[in-house]
Parts: structure tokens; C-alpha cells; sequence
């Protein structure tokens, strides 16, 4: 297996339209594979052009999303995150 | 909505109604010309709230955020469309009736 | 007919589409309302409309259940899927537009299962337009937490050596499941294997059929 590169959501709550679901805030992740740049939804939904914006697919144990709430805690759950909303990180101990 | 709890999936279907598709074909068309978003509809939609969800049905939810985002776009205006569903509301009650073609 | 009325049919003879004969709701005055001014704006015709309604009716889980047969009988077809989907399909002659699509098989180790929390993503460029489930709060709330449980109401029982990847279509990504082949299907054409294909399959709440 090759190394994981992991990242962490952020955990701003700000009102109006984004496209990292809630239930992600926070939660630590690894690249599960770069999808290319894409303009800016935060954006695009006010009406402004878009700035092209790299767009990641990270992939989440259920363990890290849920915590001992998690139905079964090796199964994973993957999202596609815009680069501002990612930090670099370290391993979450859940994985 | 993503975790939240909720009761069993319903597993009741519809065949989309006629004007359904239309609302989900004026979508397509007006964003393909570039006059809005597709996030620009999802930011309406989300703005219409927890209520909206529960009293409207999906392309009625649509229809009011495509009508949002093209009046922001300019398309036409309030106005044009105040004038125009009081016209379309006063060819009869039906579907069948108040259609032009 | 005896279902037939004089009531229920138009000034042409025809009977009006189910819709068209129960009282307009203030929504659907909106749609007549905002359809005939894109047009008198120029925006649209009538014909455009028709056309594009029209396409996305042709648009069903069988043009995707020809990509999953594909896969299932030619192996070079099945690595250019899963390195892009977009392109595979295209190349099969699926008029797919913009959409960007991610393959995802579907193994005897891992089950793959589609969602969208955020809206109601589906690529419905390949199989139409998402069942009323799909857009349901209760599948768009507990797939993401307890798909197993959402995966069991649709008969669909996963041994717990199997790990379950949820995929939260979130952003500009669409999502088809490539499923298992079924034991038994070795002799098969690809018409024939199609025909095994679900739409639920093809999101992960199914599993292909057996011959």
C-alpha cells in the first residue's frame, strides 16, 4: 500500500451555499485520488465566475466520521472536498 | 442532512408528470445557456429552509428556485412574471387548459 | 372505454395527460408562466423543450446496464472504464454531455454504494432520472451513517468481511456501480447480461440478478 497523504476538513460552519456536507467538519481523511481543478461552487452559486479550484476525492474510515457511534468502523465513506476547505494532517488515531 | 436520523427508505414511486419534466428541461436549458448555475439553483433551494422540504414537492421546490435565479439573471422581472401567471391563471383552472400549445 | 369521459378529454379528442386534469397548483402556474417567457425571450422554443424532455426520456438504467455487460466480457473496455468513465461511455456512444463519471467496482471484498446528502446528484446523463428514494431524506440522511441498515431494507445482506464504501456525491463528480458478475452467466452474450442489470445495482442498493 502505498503512503497515505491525510487531511483534515475544516470545521467553519459559514451560512449560505458550500459543498462540504456538515457532517464532515473536522474530520481527518487521506487523498483517495486528485480530480483536477474545477471553478469554485461557492462562487458560481452567487453568480461570480468561478475561481478553478483543485477538487479531492478523500476517503474517511466510519470510525473517524462517527466515532463509536459507526456501524461498522472499517467501512469508509468517500466525498469530493475543494482544496480550501483542507489542511494537511496527521493519522487520526481511529484508523 | 448527511447522519442525521430518519425513519425507513420510502419505497413509493411516481412516473414524472408532464410538467415535471418541463420544469427539469427548462433547468437544463436555461443553465446550458448560461443564464444561471446549477449551484446557483442548489444556494436557493438550500435558502428556502426545513420547511420548504417538507411542504413542497421536489420540482415544485425546482420550479421556485429556477424562477430565483432567473429573474437575479435578468432574464425578465418580477413584474413579467406577475403579469404572466395572473394571464395563465385566468385561461381556467386546468393543466390542460391554461397551456398555450 | 368505460374509464373514458367526456370531461377528460381536450378540445382536440384526445385525453389530457394525468396531470392536466386536476386544478393548476400555483407551482404549476409558475411553470406555464416561466416556460413561455424564456420563449418569448428567446431563450428557448417549444420545440427545444419538447426535444430535450424527449432525451432525457430516452435516457434509462438499460443504456447502463449495456456499459456494466460491457465490462463484465472485454477486459480492455473495462480498464479504460474504470481509468475514465466519461470517456469509456462516450465511446460507446452514450450521449452523456459534460457529465464527469467515476466507475466503481464492485467485488466480493468491497461494496460500493451511491448517495448524495448535499442534493440529489445521479448520473442521470447515463441512467436517467434518480428513483423518488434516491432524493428521500431518510436515504440521503442514514446512508452515509448506517449503510448496511439501508443496504438490509433493500434485501441487499453484506457478510461483515465485505467493506462497505458509502460515496457522497458532493461535488462535480457522478458515480455508476459496476456490480458482480452473477455465478452461472459464463455463457452469456452482453444482451443477455444486460438484461441481469438493475437500476439499483448500478447505485449499490441491489446486486445484479441471477440468470
Amino acid at each position: 500500500m502505498t503512503e497515505r497523504t491525510y487531511l483534515r476538513v475544516r470545521e467553519d460552519m459559514p451560512p449560505g451555499h458550500v459543498r462540504t456536507p456538515a457532517y464532515l467538519r473536522g474530520k481527518t481523511g487521506w487523498i483517495e485520488r486528485e480530480l483536477g481543478s474545477f471553478p469554485n461552487p461557492e462562487e458560481l452559486a452567487y453568480r461570480h465566475a468561478g475561481t478553478p479550484t483543485p477538487l479531492l476525492r478523500v476517503r474517511f474510515s466510519m470510525a473517524e466520521v462517527w466515532g463509536d457511534a459507526a456501524e461498522n468502523p472499517q467501512d469508509t465513506l468517500d466525498a469530493e472536498i475543494y482544496a480550501h476547505w483542507l489542511a494537511p494532517a496527521e493519522a487520526p488515531h481511529a484508523t | 442532512m448527511g447522519g442525521t436520523a430518519a425513519g425507513p427508505v420510502p419505497d413509493a414511486s411516481h412516473d414524472f408528470a408532464l410538467w415535471e419534466k418541463r420544469v427539469d428541461a427548462l433547468l437544463v436549458i436555461a443553465s446550458s445557456e448560461g443564464h444561471f448555475t446549477v449551484d446557483g439553483l442548489r444556494r436557493v433551494l438550500e435558502d428556502m429552509g426545513e420547511e420548504a422540504f417538507e411542504t413542497m414537492s421536489y420540482y415544485e421546490r425546482w420550479i421556485s428556485s429556477v424562477n430565483q435565479n432567473l429573474i437575479e439573471a435578468g432574464v425578465y422581472t418580477t413584474a413579467e412574471l406577475a403579469t404572466k401567471m395572473t394571464e395563465v391563471a385566468a385561461r381556467g383552472p386546468t393543466y390542460g387548459e391554461a397551456a398555450s400549445d | 372505454m368505460p374509464h373514458d369521459h367526456h370531461d377528460h378529454l381536450s378540445p382536440s379528442g384526445h385525453p389530457y395527460r394525468p396531470d392536466n386534469d386536476h386544478p393548476l397548483t400555483y407551482w404549476q402556474q409558475m411553470e406555464i408562466a416561466v416556460r413561455e417567457l424564456l420563449i418569448e425571450k428567446g431563450v428557448t422554443t417549444a420545440a427545444e423543450i419538447s426535444a430535450q424532455i424527449d432525451a432525457m426520456d430516452a435516457r434509462s438504467p438499460t443504456d447502463g446496464a449495456k456499459v456494466v455487460a460491457r465490462a463484465w466480457t472485454d477486459p480492455a473496455f473495462r480498464e479504460a472504464l474504470f481509468a475514465d468513465a466519461s470517456a469509456a461511455t462516450r465511446e460507446m456512444g452514450f450521449d452523456i454531455g459534460p457529465m464527469r463519471l467515476i466507475a466503481l467496482e464492485n467485488t466480493a471484498e468491497v461494496h460500493n454504494v451511491v448517495v448524495c446528502t448535499l442534493c440529489s446528484c445521479y448520473p442521470r446523463n447515463l441512467l436517467g432520472l434518480p428513483p423518488d428514494w434516491y432524493k428521500s431524506r431518510a436515504y440521503r440522511a442514514r446512508t452515509v451513517k448506517e449503510p448496511r441498515k439501508v443496504l438490509a431494507e433493500f434485501g441487499v445482506d453484506l457478510p461483515d468481511g465485505t467493506t462497505v464504501r458509502v460515496h457522497d456525491s458532493t461535488a462535480d463528480m457522478r458515480y455508476v456501480v459496476i456490480p458482480m458478475r452473477p455465478e452461472g452467466t459464463e455463457g452469456l452474450d452482453e444482451e443477455a447480461l444486460a438484461a441481469l442489470v438493475t437500476r439499483d445495482s448500478m447505485i449499490g442498493t441491489g446486486l445484479a440478478k441471477a440468470p
